[in-house]
């Protein structure tokens, strides 16, 4: 591993981030001071960090409703993240989008989109934009393993393929859409090789390996802006929380549990960097005291955080 | 000045859009082959010569297009897509209900999403999936306005004024209206031919219009509905009775000015719609009018409707289903004479 000490500190800090950010949300919610929904994402935190490493400030993600990690790894703040949850005007969408929607056009973060597959051909659309006007962006489009069954799907993965967007179709497979495992619902269950029916260029990366992902994308995004995209990344990974709220997992199974924590992208990633010779336990240890500080300060200010009006409700619908 | 029909007119719009701002294009099904229609009406023949690379033509895959549309909105395009027939827009409705009307909103105020989605509607000899009038289906989704036109000078205008809009907008024609020639001729069509001044105009999208006075009763409707109020106005004329008709045109918003006024002259109000009577755009309208101005109703409001069927396919089922000057008329007549 080759890479910048600072650099690799810095996707080590947004994957520590994301898990204690999900961590401290999913007793915010538990206790009853969070309101709506939530549908978390522990053990992916890899995905959103290797991916959004790839991209530059003026590139796009688009999210689902799963996006807390993704809006971390892009760059938005905990502090407009934690408003937005707790419903305050001061929040990324100033209130009305919630768990589901978070996003910040500015940080290059479409608002997530709840309808499965939904953010798939709008990410096409984005990429055809950027492709008519040259900009040189790309747009990485995350959905999960549930996505694939959609019309959606094979409706926008086809067009991006047919006019080479600059999209990465970056499928998280946890291995389930909700509780259902892909096993009952794909005869092949290789996300990736769908690609090829397609004609571009799909792969198969372990999503818990976050320089895996890096990578991968780092190569995608190279494609996409040499105008050979679309690409399709197929990260592997698992979700080690429910699929939201109060879900306690019973159709997972033990075993399964167990070989995939014992896979945990932040451990693995710890190790890896305590094997480079030049960081310290006393590094990372530092990082996440710095990092439970922040979100302990964001929870204070995001619970006294002014909420909108009522006056708000039926402003914002047109333009 | 020109004679031109809505097809041709809405071509005239697209063509000098398309000139003025290089962020507007075309994206749908059979619009821009080359030796193809131009679109199931004709409305983009020609344009992919004229514009090369901006007229997209795509798989078969409303909801696909649709998102690709409402994306690159997203991102400062100004994308005018439609589908071939109104019906599909129930393929495409995700992406034109949950994300184009939507994202506005979700984002508290940060994104706009200036599309325009056209769709051709109407019953015309092509049975129960080719002929439905989706109007009904759209009009109460916040974060989409909604016009229907029913004269060329009014889709040229409005297209215009629609690809300039911030918003999505859904924009409505008629397929016995379009004045399409040669082989995408229609059968029983209507004249919805319009003078059309030289230069630049727009209409606003959120205008009725008064298209004949009168002091006895309004009709509204919208579409051929608009034609066939006009008609039944004639034949009400040559009774001694003085019809007003609007054409509402704007379906979301409705303009409830032009209208009020016309409810507190005349005191009684038919609407004509093509569609199922029930949770109809006219059911919507008479509750309008009914909470606004029913202090000036002499009578309540009364609504001309298809029956609540599919759209049928046989020439006497259909014309019935459709309603004509003759019920209107009548309608109009029996409110006023009892």
């Amino acid at each position: 591993m080759n890479l910048d000490r600072d650099f690799v500190l810095g996707l080590y800090r947004k994957l520590v981030l994301i898990r204690e950010f999900e961590e401290r949300v999913k007793f915010l919610f538990l206790e009853g001071t969070m309101p709506g929904t939530i549908h978390q994402c522990q053990g992916q935190e890899a995905t959103a960090v290797g991916v959004c490493a790839a991209l530059g400030a003026s590139d796009y993600i688009t999210s689902t409703f799963r996006g807390h990690g993704h809006a971390l790894a892009k760059g938005l703040s905990v502090q407009e993240m934690l408003d937005e949850l707790f419903g305050a005007s001061t929040g990324c969408c100033k209130g009305k989008g919630g768990s589901m929607h978070v996003g910040n056009m500015a940080k290059g973060m479409v608002p997530g989109i709840a309808i499965v597959a939904g953010g798939i051909p709008l990410a096409a659309g984005m990429a055809l934009a950027f492709k008519m006007r040259k900009t040189g962006q790309v747009v990485a489009c995350f959905f999960g393993d549930g996505a694939v069954a959609e019309g959606a799907f094979h409706e926008g993965v086809n067009m991006a393929a047919i006019w080479d967007l600059p999209v990465i179709f970056v499928c998280e497979n946890n291995l389930y859409g909700a509780s259902t495992r892909i096993d009952k619902v794909m005869k092949n269950p290789k996300v990736s090789d769908r690609a090829a029916s397609y004609g571009f260029r799909g792969e198969t990366v372990d999503g818990n390996d976050v320089i895996a992902v890096y990578e991968a994308a780092t190569k995608a995004a190279a494609e996409c802006r040499a105008g050979k995209g679309p690409v399709l990344l197929e990260l592997l990974t698992y979700r080690r929380t429910g699929h939201s709220r109060r879900d306690a997992c019973h159709y997972q199974a033990k075993t399964e549990k167990e070989a995939w924590f014992s896979r945990d992208p932040i451990d693995r990633f710890a190790t890896q960097l305590l094997g480079r010779g030049d960081i310290a336990i006393a590094d990372l240890e530092a990082i996440k005291a710095a990092v439970e500080k922040e979100i302990e300060d964001g929870v204070v200010n995001a619970k006294q955080a002014p909420h909108p009006t009522l006056a708000d409700l039926t402003t914002d619908v047109l333009a | 000045m020109k004679r031109q029909g809505i097809a041709e007119a809405l071509r005239d719009a697209i063509t000098e859009e398309m000139t003025r701002d290089p962020s507007v294009f075309c994206i749908g099904e059979d619009i821009g082959v080359p030796g193809g229609w131009g679109g199931a009406f004709t409305v983009t023949l020609g344009l992919s010569e004229k514009f090369p690379g901006r007229i997209i033509d795509t798989p078969i895959a409303e909801l696909g297009f649709t998102g690709i549309a409402v994306g690159a909105a997203m991102m400062g395009m100004r994308p005018i897509a439609d589908v071939q027939y109104g019906d599909f827009l129930f393929l495409a409705s995700d992406q034109l209900i949950n994300n184009a009307a939507k994202m506005r909103y979700m984002s508290g105020g940060a994104i706009t999403v200036p599309m325009v989605m056209r769709a051709p509607v109407g019953a015309t000899g092509r049975g129960s999936q080719h002929a439905q009038s989706m109007e009904r289906y759209f009009t109460g989704v916040p974060g989409l306005k909604v016009v229907a036109v029913s004269n060329a000078y009014d889709a040229k205008g409005m297209l215009k004024a629609a690809v300039r809009d911030d918003n999505p907008v859904l924009f409505f024609e008629h397929k016995l209206l379009y004045g399409s020639k040669g082989a995408r001729a229609e059968p029983g069509a209507v004249d919805a031919t319009s003078e059309i001044p030289e230069g630049d105009y727009t209409v606003p999208l959120d205008k009725a219009a008064v298209r004949r006075e009168g002091n006895d009763v309004t009709l509204l409707g919208w579409l051929l509905m608009a034609h066939n109020s006009l008609a039944a106005a004639g034949t009400l004329g040559g009774e001694g009775i003085d019809a007003e008709v609007i054409d509402v045109r704007s379906l979301s918003p409705f303009d409830y000015e032009t209208i009020g006024a016309s409810v507190r002259k005349t005191g009684r109000v038919v609407i004509a719609e093509e569609g199922p009577k029930t949770g109809g755009v006219s059911a919507e309208l008479a509750a309008g009018i009914a909470e606004r101005f029913g202090k000036f109703l002499k009578e309540p409001v009364v609504r001309v409707a298809s029956a609540d069927v599919p759209v049928p396919f046989t020439p006497i089922l259909e014309n019935d289903y459709r309603p004509d000057a003759a019920k209107i008329a009548a309608a109009a007549r029996k409110l006023i004479k009892g």
